[in-house]
């Protein structure tokens, strides 16, 4: 039954989709529905360093679950850099991963100066809410926290995209999400920066049987594929959010 | 989980009581209008009703998201079931204990309502060794390295000793677990709240609503383990409580005028509407750009913790909608389909637990035998069918200790002999 509801959701996804598809159609089980990845928000410093300078600097701050194993290219910072290489050939594309491990908003806030001291990435993706969720951190002080990162990110001249957590299925009995997902949405509505639901993408995927999320095994395949179609959707997203046009650029140049 | 479900035939009818809607408060009244209770001598099932749908919504909203989470009322307006559970409770506590005051004194009833206490303490003792078990389980037998971040919440189980002390304390309280803590520290305080409301009920409502506010002024809240606060804050939520007591003393009767007001009707209709189209907004982020930015910022964040104002009035304009809209002779409340509502609300503690337990094992159902939208959904619905069961037959044998009260009675003192009962 499962199986069948999976197969009729996907497959009406993919009409839906391959419809918008221009390049390389991503592979099976990665799509993401359309509404989950527009916004509101545009990304002009990034549209700008691409038209002018030809090159994209992205920095991800993020926790433990921006990587898979360990710093390397299997995160979804990795996969989004490979995607946007791959999408955007002509742009001199560089992403630089800031793992901040078990630290909340607030630590991450108040060490912004030290983790940017010298960087000056045109993209900061802050990837946040976990710690404070698995802390059950005050969830005021969660907002005043995320709201000082972001007007400090975007002083420091960045513009910035915002990511939720993870969905898990099991953890859902264990970590209160729902206030930290709630000011997260807020603060990206207040300071007008896209937010990257990675929390509603996950539990879509989950919820048409695309990823089975519940899954006991101790592998990393299930990790892998699950962060190569973050990676390729936050891609999309960016391009999205900074209005490229990707066909344009090629033209242009 | 004895000492709960043996409670209505334990022989102390009037701590069993607490979870039986009081008929209504006003003794003499001509004829039941819309907006007050019921004629005398009726039991109030319009308040058994909506305790019995609000623990039907609880269960549902701690079930993982699906079809029937659309149902519950927190995503049509800022409030959600807590707010209903809490003031019903502090209606129902407040007219049975009130009573019990009147009649036997301020010592007596005082010793009933901590018997009441200890009763939902180990309620949620319980509980909690339930959620232990689970979680021990998770926690060996899941290791998906997607989850490695989140799977540190388990960190926990490493010093057994500190969290379940944490756990008795009521400091530590995981998630789902935190409706009862609240219920504990409000019942505590009721035999103060009861005695100053018998005596000067505006000025207890009044002083609520101060320590209300001094709670938002200067961030007053319990500390909880590892860290943080207790997600529902007793300073704030005791308004709630104390409100409900309120009423149940005399303060509905008084507020009846004004309840069938036009004007208050249309007042509360429109911020029910604008509470929906807000949180419409929340599901459709494209309708953001129709709400004005400084009402936004004034507006959010939306605080449970700490009872937000915004929730508090949607709960009033509900009640006040709810109350004018459905008077208590309607013969609905009488009709069948009802029924498993109202027995539910009926045996609230009994109720609310199980469906604690149930939420915990409907996730583990998901978990671990099926997930998928038709399975969710099949979860939410015998969840509800086994909480109306369940309150069934908790009817059945209170009903039929009732006949044999002596028998019931004695059988109490023998257990007592035996070195057991309640």
């Amino acid at each position: 039954m499962k199986a069948i509801a999976g197969l009729i959701a996907l497959a009406l996804l993919w009409s839906t989709v391959s419809a918008k598809a221009e390049d390389a159609p991503p592979p099976p089980g990665c799509e993401v529905p359309a509404n989950l990845l527009t916004t509101e928000s545009t990304l002009k410093k990034v549209a700008e360093a691409v038209k002018t300078e030809g090159r994209l600097d992205i920095m991800v701050i993020g926790s433990r679950s921006a990587t898979v194993v360990a710093a390397d290219g299997t995160g979804f910072p990795g996969r989004m850099e490979a995607a946007l290489r791959d999408k955007l050939p002509t742009i001199k594309v560089s992403v630089n991963l800031q793992l901040q491990i078990k630290k909340t908003a607030a630590d991450v806030s108040g060490s912004l100066a030290q983790i940017l001291d010298g960087k000056q990435p045109t993209l900061v993706i802050w990837q946040t809410g976990t710690v404070d969720a698995m802390r059950a951190v005050d969830p005021d002080d969660f907002r005043t926290a995320v709201d000082e990162g972001v007007a400090a990110l975007q002083k420091h001249g960045a513009d910035v995209v915002l990511m939720n957590l993870q969905y898990g299925p099991r953890m859902e009995t264990m970590i209160t999400t729902a206030p930290y997902l709630d000011v997260m949405r807020v603060v990206a509505q207040q300071y007008e920066v896209p937010l990257f639901d990675r929390f509603s993408i996950m539990h879509h995927w989950n919820e048409t049987g695309q990823f089975d999320l519940f899954n006991n095994s101790r592998g990393i395949e299930l990790a892998k594929r699950v962060h190569d179609c973050l990676g390729r959707a936050l891609a999309t997203f960016v391009i999205d959010a900074a209005h490229i046009k990707p066909a344009e650029l090629r033209t242009q140049q | 989980m004895t000492s709960v479900t043996d409670q209505p035939a334990g022989g102390l009818p009037e701590s069993a009581a607490e979870d039986r809607a009081p008929p209504p408060s006003p003794p003499a009244r001509k004829a039941p209008d819309p907006v007050s209770g019921p004629a005398p001598g009726e039991r109030e099932l319009r308040l058994d009703l909506f305790r019995g749908l609000a623990l039907w919504l609880i269960f549902v909203d701690h079930l993982p998201p699906n079809l029937f989470t659309w149902l519950t009322i927190r995503n049509y307006g800022f409030s959600d079931a807590t707010e209903i559970f809490i003031f019903i409770s502090g209606y129902t506590a407040a007219f049975v204990y009130g009573r019990a005051m009147t009649d036997r004194g301020f010592v007596v009833a005082s010793a009933r309502i901590l018997k009441r206490v200890w009763q939902i303490y180990v309620a949620h003792v319980f509980l909690f060794t339930i959620f232990l078990a689970e979680i021990s389980y998770v926690a060996t037998s899941f290791e998906n390295p997607l989850y490695t971040e989140e799977m540190g919440i388990l960190d926990f189980l490493k010093q057994p000793d500190v969290t379940i002390v944490q756990a008795l304390l009521l400091k530590f309280r995981p998630v789902n677990m935190d409706v009862l803590p609240l219920y504990i520290v409000l019942m505590l305080f009721l035999p103060l709240i009861l005695w100053l409301m018998q005596r000067k009920p505006d000025l207890t409502l009044g002083l609520s609503v101060v320590i209300y506010a001094i709670t938002w002024e200067f961030d007053l809240n319990l500390p909880a383990y590892p860290n943080g606060v207790w997600f529902f804050n007793p300073f704030a939520w005791q308004l709630l409580f104390v409100f409900g007591a309120w009423c149940a003393l005399g303060g509905a009767k008084r507020m009846a005028p004004l309840l069938s007001s036009r004007i208050l009707l249309g007042i509360c209709i429109a911020y029910l509407l604008a509470a929906f189209f807000v949180t419409l907004t929340w599901h459709m982020p494209r309708l953001g750009h129709f709400v004005p930015r400084i009402i936004e910022q004034w507006m959010y964040p939306i605080n449970k913790t700490d009872l937000d104002v915004l929730r508090f009035m949607h709960f009033l304009a509900l009640a006040a909608v709810a109350v004018r809209f459905l008077p208590s002779n309607w013969p609905g409340l009488r009709s069948r389909w009802l029924k498993p509502a109202i027995l539910c609300g009926q045996h609230s503690l009994e109720i609310f637990c199980l469906g604690v337990f149930l939420a915990f094992a409907g996730h583990f159902v998901l978990a671990e035998v099926a997930g998928g939208a038709l399975i969710h959904v099949v979860v939410s619905l015998s969840g509800i069918v086994i909480m109306s069961a369940a309150a069934a037959v908790f009817s059945w044998y209170k009903r039929v200790a009732a006949k044999g009260g002596k028998d019931a009675k004695s059988a109490e003192a023998n257990a007592d002999l035996a070195g057991g009962g309640s």
